[in-house]
């Protein structure tokens, strides 16, 4: 017998398991789900919700499974009919002070605290507790607060400040009257919201959402006046499946063009052909950093959330930020300009809408600093939820559809352009167009391991032209701070840095399906099989490198001239500026 | 930033930077945040923003950290106090003797809720527990000064008294 091991009963059945860890960790391993609503494996036991309670013989009282230790002999209970009734009665005291709007709520169907209901058998309600009555907080381009579905399981606030270290939300007041805001109850536009939306993912109600523009985009969709023009990120393809039903982890890239097609866009382009023309002007951007001596290291600057959060707490990092736009708005500024041309249509007569599995986006497309010509680049953004909501309100049969192809010229990419979506792909898709550019040389190895994988922060090096050059990868703005310590405080010791603002990168995006019925959020699982779903894309193509996609070679032939040439300048680049948000001082935010 | 016009203000924001000072040459001192608090509106009164603000940079504690724990505990005013404050003793021989009716008649006198202040900044109301002044119940405090064997007309009175003080100073 290992001595490891201790034993354990679960319902009079006996269990060898590992000593040194909660009831709860003890029973999933041992096959006992046991119901659950404010804990998450990745975040702080907060031990506040008591749906996980169980019986434990010699305890006078239930306990709460999730903070309570295993120890020796113990005996616990999952189910008798008494535990039932205590965890049925616990739920139902949650939800007798939530809206009974369920019809009517955006998160009908998807939603954590129905399925939770349901599944404890809750099928009348015995009380009618008193209702909150606040005004829903819609200042923000991108995340809307509605304080009265909120059950308080804390789950935003210990996201918003444990895993993305931003602290921008906190539970304000006590008792009943209780409310998670912003500090000084500022509205979510003047706090230091980053926009991520991973508090609309952990959310287990419609307490936070996405701002909606299905409505106006339906709308839109029917003005013949206007040409209709769509782009959808990597990490679209790679999770929209998931919203159908589909399991995680398969790539839906021609299924979505089709629907996108018959939902009444005119054309429809890949936002990893602008990832490619990204990595032409941010690879040339750092090649002439290293060789005019500038600022190193570079760091990344297509995840918008991390530009917000960049502007507000690290200030003083703004001249190593590279001055590319991301590929959204560089695709946006070439379907207004490039593709207008062609097409010899008025460029304010393009409706350029964006599919995007980010919340931040909606935030960077309205961001003044990237118009040009006195236009924005992208009108429209919506998440990968609220185009599955479309596709499925508009009867389109999306799981039997018929694939089809991208429209040119502004379609086409490289497998560089696709592993965007996952962390650590901007980086190596930028190593294979920077070594070959610099050295005139085919780099061999083009799967770049070291930047590859969940790990927060990653590390990996090349040797270019005799001279090693140093990496860092950081997803989700917590691990982000931890890389920037470094940076700030060695300031040489790498030469590009890659940041996104979610786990995982933009796979894990704050506008990407709901979990299932299997699923939680930030699912490692979940977030390796859409990871896989991009990889996976990536090697079966026959182009991997930006800078041989054709599409990417013809638009600097007849249009851009080379990369960082004042036309590029002037379309795709852009400048960051110090916004301290009120409430809030620089530096210390951050613990 | 916080105000330091006068030099008044100058003693209260250095009196306050120096308290945080000491606490965080101690162990933890992100723990002393609900002493920091404390003697902040000891010097402020109340909980103004900025200085909410200066002690999240000095103690590096998020701002939104210090909102949640300044708005959980009823001691912390968040907004600046009237010059007088109401307290209504909501205690067991003042309520027996009719304090529910002595705090509505302030209420509508006033035009003011339960901490609320009115408009003019004069008088700012609260619920208080026994004050231990039994005998002349019903009682309401008004800063340091007891007023007790109230009755609603009494209590408006008191009120309507303390106006007519203030008037005539000013003039």
């Amino acid at each position: 017998m290992n001595e490891e091991y201790i034993t354990i009963y679960i319902n009079d059945k006996k269990y060898k398991v590992k000593p040194d860890q909660t009831i709860m960790q003890a029973a999933d391993a041992c096959g006992y789900h046991i119901p659950r609503l404010c804990y998450h494996p990745k975040l702080s036991i907060e031990g506040a919700c008591r749906v996980c309670i169980v019986e434990v013989e010699g305890q006078r009282n239930y306990v709460a499974s999730c903070a309570f230790p295993v120890s020796d002999q113990m005996r616990i209970q999952t189910n008798t009919p008494q535990l039932r009734r205590a965890r049925r009665d616990i739920i139902e005291l949650i939800i007798d002070n939530h809206p009974e709007d369920c019809h009517t709520c955006e998160r009908d169907g998807n939603c954590e605290l129905q399925r939770l209901a349901s599944s404890v058998g809750i099928r009348a309600r015995h009380f009618d507790g008193p209702r909150k009555q606040y005004e829903i907080d819609l200042s923000s381009t991108s995340v809307i607060r509605d304080p009265d579905k909120c059950i308080l399981c804390g789950r935003c606030v210990r996201m918003c400040s444990q895993i993305q270290q931003v602290h921008n939300l906190t539970q304000a007041h006590r008792g009943f009257g209780t409310v998670v805001m912003p500090a000084y109850n500022m509205p979510m536009s003047e706090s230091v919201c980053t926009k991520c939306g991973q508090c609309i993912n952990v959310c287990p109600t419609a307490s936070f959402l996405e701002k909606n523009y299905t409505q106006e985009l339906f709308q839109k969709l029917n003005d013949p006046d206007l040409v209709k023009v769509v782009q959808f990120a990597p990490s679209v393809r790679a999770a929209i499946g998931e919203a159908f039903g589909i399991g995680a982890g398969r790539n839906m890239e021609g299924e979505l063009v089709a629907a996108l097609k018959k939902l009444g866009f005119d054309y429809v382009f890949d936002t990893q052909f602008s990832a490619d023309l990204t990595i032409m002007e941010e690879a040339s951007e750092f090649l002439e950093r290293v060789h005019n001596n500038d600022k190193l290291p570079m760091i990344t600057s297509c995840s918008s959330a991390w530009m917000k959060c960049m502007e507000q707490f690290y200030p003083d990092l703004i001249e190593n930020i590279s001055t590319c736009k991301s590929p959204m708005s560089m695709q946006g500024a070439m379907a207004k300009s490039y593709f207008a041309g062609k097409i010899d249509v008025e460029p304010k007569k393009i409706l350029s809408v964006a599919v995007m599995c980010c919340t931040a986006k909606k935030y960077e497309a309205a961001r003044p600093e990237l118009e040009f010509n006195g236009m924005r680049g992208v009108d429209i953004v919506v998440t990968t939820r609220e185009i599955a909501w479309m596709i499925k309100s508009a009867g389109i049969d999306f799981v039997n559809i018929q694939a089809e192809g991208f429209d040119n010229p502004i379609g086409l990419s490289s497998g560089a352009g696709t592993i965007f979506g996952v962390t650590g792909g901007v980086m190596e898709a930028a190593i294979r167009t920077a070594y070959e550019l610099s050295t005139g040389q085919t780099l061999v190895d083009i799967e770049v391991e070291g930047v590859r994988g969940l790990k927060g922060i990653k590390e990996g090096s090349i040797t270019m032209e005799g001279q090693e050059i140093r990496v860092a990868v950081a997803h989700g703005l917590g691990n982000a701070n931890k890389l920037l310590d470094i940076v700030r405080k060695e300031p040489d010791r790498y030469h590009f840095v890659e940041i996104m603002g979610c786990p995982g990168g933009c796979i894990g995006g704050g506008g990407q399906p709901y979990p299932g019925v299997n699923s939680i959020p930030m699912d490692e699982n979940m977030l390796a099989a859409r990871a896989e779903a991009l990889y996976s894309s990536d090697r079966k193509k026959t182009i991997r490198r930006s800078h041989e996609n054709p599409s990417i070679q013809q638009i600097y032939k007849d249009f851009l001239g080379r990369p960082l040439s004042k036309k590029s300048h002037e379309l795709l680049h852009t400048h960051y500026k110090k916004k301290l948000p009120k409430g809030i001082v620089p530096e210390a935010a951050k613990i | 930033m916080p105000k330091t016009d006068t030099k008044q203000d100058q003693a209260k924001l250095s009196e306050l930077k120096e308290f945080i000072a000491k606490c965080k040459e101690k162990p933890n001192p992100q723990s002393y945040l609900i002493a920091v608090l404390h003697k902040a509106q000891e010097l402020y009164e109340y909980l103004p923003r900025d200085i909410m603000d200066m002690v999240a940079e000095q103690m590096n504690v998020p701002t939104a950290h210090i909102w949640g724990v300044a708005t959980f505990y009823h001691y912390f005013n968040l907004t600046p106090p009237g010059k007088y404050t109401i307290q209504v003793c909501l205690g067991t021989a003042c309520y027996v003797k009719g304090a529910g009716q002595i705090m509505e008649a302030i209420q509508d006198e006033l035009s003011i809720e339960t901490g609320g202040v009115t408009d003019d900044g004069l008088f700012s109301l609260q619920g208080a527990r026994c004050l231990g002044a039994c005998g002349l119940a019903p009682i309401i405090m008004v800063n340091d000064k007891i007023h007790g064997d109230l009755t609603p007309e009494k209590v408006r009175k008191v009120l309507k008294d303390y106006r007519k003080a203030e008037k005539s100073k000013a003039s």
